[in-house]
């Protein structure tokens, strides 16, 4: 009972503090419209070259902003010197992993909505599928849990900012490329049948990295 | 508010042999001490004596390099929930949030302590340090002074039994001070306070002992009541070897 007040208390502290400030999802949203507004320009593309070259435009915006995003999990506790504070609190270190982990979540879900809205207007593609929703969900699922990891390994690490980019972008690219894989998929018009294998693949990954990050993290977020 | 927060175990803080060391430097090398239920402690000393190491360390906020630490009778890294939940802590950092308001601040501290009944006691406290009026305003907007006493409340919040500080008087005026004190006079006869300070006269009024900490030992330590300014001053040269103000 209370281990899940306590990871909300996290969330919710966090998700306050961004909806007054809106720090975080503004810059980012900045950013990922300025990606598809350039890409848009670079292809003039039309239609049928769009249904190919659309996952790798929505995929290479999500992933950048999403790095600007998870940058913004734990560098500002650390900032505002609430770091030692949150540490001292009774509780385990899982609880305030599992509390970053959905603030980040639900930051990344809200950016990532109006993006896609952002694309189907200047692309003119049908990105609110059924599929494509569950492509989404999960795909940031697996980048914030292990983002949430490399973030707090960042805030120890002298380079902060650097860190997401070199060492989180290796591994959460399995995950990247099964999204790309099974939204191209989506755009061509193809059922749940031909895709299902993608969303496996991206079940698996979740799966495991939940299992290890969470085990990990006490261990990271410790000098 | 109950009074029975202080535990049966005969001493709030006992350390073993308690050693940090940064590197090859040894900031803390061997520190015995034990303090008693209920009593305030001033632990003071030169620059670089190491009393911030030692109250980083008695809060879990470090790990230490050697030793062991026992707070109400239960071994802080064995225990290490149970010993968090009991202690309280005012640092030179506030652990506060500088864009939410005081209350938030506060109910978010609440919620991780799992204080019961969160709202009254959020505005319980913030009476507590004067503070209720401006409970809406963003912590961003606060002075020194009321930041200072708005981490006091923070540390207060979940009735802890052992009360560290870390020099609160940093950066306080003559106003901000006496707040501090009469709060912390008030709120000590219901639990043990630790507090570094270079404030002796402060120390004296406040404690019931007062240990003087040097290169990383406790070169000294005596009852406030065998002790009067002038030989505190004298104890604290000689063991020190620092002149004083
Ligand atoms: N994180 C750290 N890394 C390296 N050395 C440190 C660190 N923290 C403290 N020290 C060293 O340990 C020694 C004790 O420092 P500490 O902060 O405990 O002193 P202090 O008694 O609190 O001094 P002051 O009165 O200035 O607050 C100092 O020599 C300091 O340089
Ligand atoms: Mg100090």
């Amino acid at each position: 009972m209370s281990f899940f007040s306590q990871v909300l208390a996290v969330a919710r502290k966090d998700i306050i503090s961004e909806l007054r400030t809106r720090e975080i999802i503004s810059s980012v949203l900045v950013f990922a419209i300025l990606v598809l507004v350039i890409f848009n320009f670079a292809f003039e593309p039309d239609q049928a070259l769009l249904s190919e070259i659309a996952p790798g435009i929505i995929w290479v915006a999500f992933v950048f902003s999403g790095i600007l995003a998870l940058n913004r999990t734990f560098i500002p506790e650390k900032e505002e010197q609430c770091l030692e504070g949150l540490m001292i609190c009774p509780v385990d270190r899982e609880t305030i992993y599992l509390g970053k982990a959905i603030g980040s979540l639900f930051f990344l879900l809200m950016v990532e909505a109006i993006m896609l809205l952002a694309f189907a207007l200047l692309f003119n593609v049908a990105v609110f599928q059924l599929e494509m929703i569950v492509i989404v969900l999960l795909t940031s699922l697996g980048f914030v849990v292990v983002g949430t990891l490399f973030s707090a390994l960042a805030v120890n690490t002298r380079a902060r900012e650097m860190v997401l980019p070199v060492m989180f972008l290796p591994i959460i690219t399995p995950v990247i490329i099964a999204a790309v894989k099974a939204s191209a998929l989506v755009f061509a018009g193809k059922s749940w049948s031909d895709i299902v294998n993608w969303v496996i693949m991206l079940v698996a990954f979740d799966v495991i990295f939940i299992v290890v990050s969470y085990i990990v993290f006490p261990y990271v977020i410790e000098e | 508010m109950s009074n029975k927060i202080i535990s049966a175990a005969e001493y709030a803080v006992e350390t073993f042999d308690l050693a940090k060391s940064f590197g090859s430097y040894r900031a803390l090398r061997g520190v015995n001490l034990q303090v008693q239920q209920g009593l305030a402690l001033a632990i003071l000393g030169p620059n670089g004596a190491g009393k911030t190491t030692l109250i980083k360390l008695l809060s879990g906020i470090m790990r230490p390099s050697k030793g062991r630490i026992m707070i109400d009778g239960l071994d802080s890294r064995e225990n290490s929930l149970e010993v968090r939940e009991r202690l309280g802590l005012v640092a030179h950092q506030s652990y506060l949030y500088s864009n939410l308001s005081a209350e938030e601040n506060l109910d978010f501290y609440a919620r991780m302590y799992g204080v019961p009944n969160r709202q009254n006691r959020v505005s319980d406290v913030l009476k507590l340090v004067g503070l209720d009026m401006r409970r809406h305003d963003r912590f961003s907007t606060f002075s020194r002074g009321m930041q200072q006493r708005l981490s006091l409340a923070r540390a207060l919040l979940h009735e802890p039994s052992l009360l560290l500080l870390d020099e609160p008087e940093t950066g306080l005026d003559q106003q901000g001070l006496d707040a501090i004190w009469s709060i912390l006079k008030s709120e000590g006869e219901k639990r043990t306070i630790i507090f570094s300070s270079h404030n002796f006269e402060r120390a004296l009024s406040m404690c019931d002992g007062v240990v003087i900490l040097a290169h990383g030992r406790i070169v000294f330590q005596e009852r406030a009541c065998n002790l009067d300014m002038q030989s505190l001053r004298h104890k604290y040269l000689e063991y020190t070897q620092t002149v004083t103000l």
